[in-house]
């Protein structure tokens, strides 16, 4: 059997990916996530704390997985994302992601493509642009080539964790318990 | 451990088998044959971890499509509870019955948990001949993901090719 290979994440981290904290720190924790979905937003709430009190011993690194057929918006939360990414940069991109998943449970058009713009303008993008973007699918294969790396590396749902590289099957829903898994990968 | 099952191996004629895929239609492994044949079980329609696996097939059956692969949902749920879950979480491929008997189609394969009546969590890729070319059994609560089943169909694309110089895949 191919057991040891399930969960293995393919490609690594590159220059391609959105990451946040130091190149050079002992553990890089991968989320593959949608804007629509709740579980993950839920990590979300986690997650600062446990970034926090890693510190620099970590950087995070996020990519889309959005599940079209479940969540309609998703995909166009994740390419609004990269359209505010590719005017607004890396400090863009977290400020959008951030903004998504706040305003995820606001009403059900929370992330329809008018809101959507309207966080574009908000994390620095022009919102005018990222309409075009969107109506133009301009980020359409980037976002798809995220979610493809993502069935090859054996994610299966969002959130998916990968700490150092290997699909992480604990409990990220608790700071404590998070935290102590990210802390032993750093030793 | 005595009730983990042990699930068929690859290079095991994949038993054939007619189950419901609707109340008033059935469907025939044998009937598929000529092409591979993904055969998903698991444990229970609705439940939290089976709902995400699904949804995950769902999202990348066209990737299975590539490969001409027919993927095949397999649960001791009854048509009519496969036919509202399906429908509730808009799922585009068949979900087989294996109500009655129950769960005997999941014993063939060695992917029927006893205690649980239910079916394991046990994935086959089957290829056009019929012969199981790659079997995985995962953890009850482990939702396998896809990458194993992408890299079975793609060995047997590779080992249908073999010897041919032909052109793009």
């Amino acid at each position: 059997m191919t057991t040891t290979q399930q969960g293995t994440l393919r490609p690594p981290v590159s220059e391609d990916d959105h990451v946040l904290g130091p190149d050079d720190a002992a553990v890089t924790l991968v989320e593959y996530g949608d804007f629509q979905c709740p579980h993950c937003a839920r990590a979300h709430r986690v997650l600062p704390k446990v970034l926090k009190r890693l510190g620099t011993q970590v950087r995070f690194v996020f990519r889309h997985f959005p599940l079209a057929e479940s969540h309609p918006d998703a995909v166009h939360a994740a390419e609004a994302a990269e359209s505010v990414a590719a005017q607004a940069g890396n400090q863009g991109f977290w400020r959008m992601h951030d903004l998504m998943y706040d305003h995820q449970r606001d009403g059900d058009d929370s992330l329809d493509d008018a809101h959507l713009a309207q966080y574009a303008g908000q994390a620095g993008a022009d919102p005018a642009a990222v309409a075009l973007d969107l109506s133009a699918d301009a980020y359409e294969e980037k976002v798809k080539s995220s979610f493809m790396s993502g069935v090859r590396s054996g994610v299966n749902g969002t959130p998916t964790f990968f700490i150092n590289g290997s699909r992480f099957e604990g409990d990220w829903t608790t700071v404590d318990s998070f935290a102590a898994a990210l802390e032993e990968a750093a030793q | 451990m005595s009730n983990t099952p042990s699930i068929l191996p690859a290079g095991t004629p994949a038993p054939d088998f007619t189950l419901p895929v609707t109340p008033d239609q059935q469907i025939s492994l044998s009937e598929l044959r000529g092409r591979p044949v993904i055969l998903a079980f698991y444990p229970a329609d609705w439940s939290p971890v089976c709902g995400d696996q699904l949804a995950l097939y769902n999202e990348i059956l066209s990737e299975f499509h590539k490969h001409h692969a027919e993927l095949l949902g397999i649960s001791v749920d009854s048509a009519w509870c496969h036919g509202a879950y399906a429908s509730q979480r808009k799922l585009h491929f068949p979900l087989l019955a294996d109500f009655e008997p129950k769960g005997e189609v999941a014993r063939r394969y060695g992917a029927y948990r006893e205690h649980e009546g239910t079916a394991a969590r046990a994935l086959f890729v089957i290829d056009a001949e019929g012969v199981i070319r790659w079997s995985y059994l995962s953890p009850p609560g482990v939702n396998p993901g896809a990458d194993g089943i992408l890299e079975a169909l793609e060995s047997l694309d590779a080992g249908a090719h073999a010897g041919s110089t032909g052109g793009a895949a």
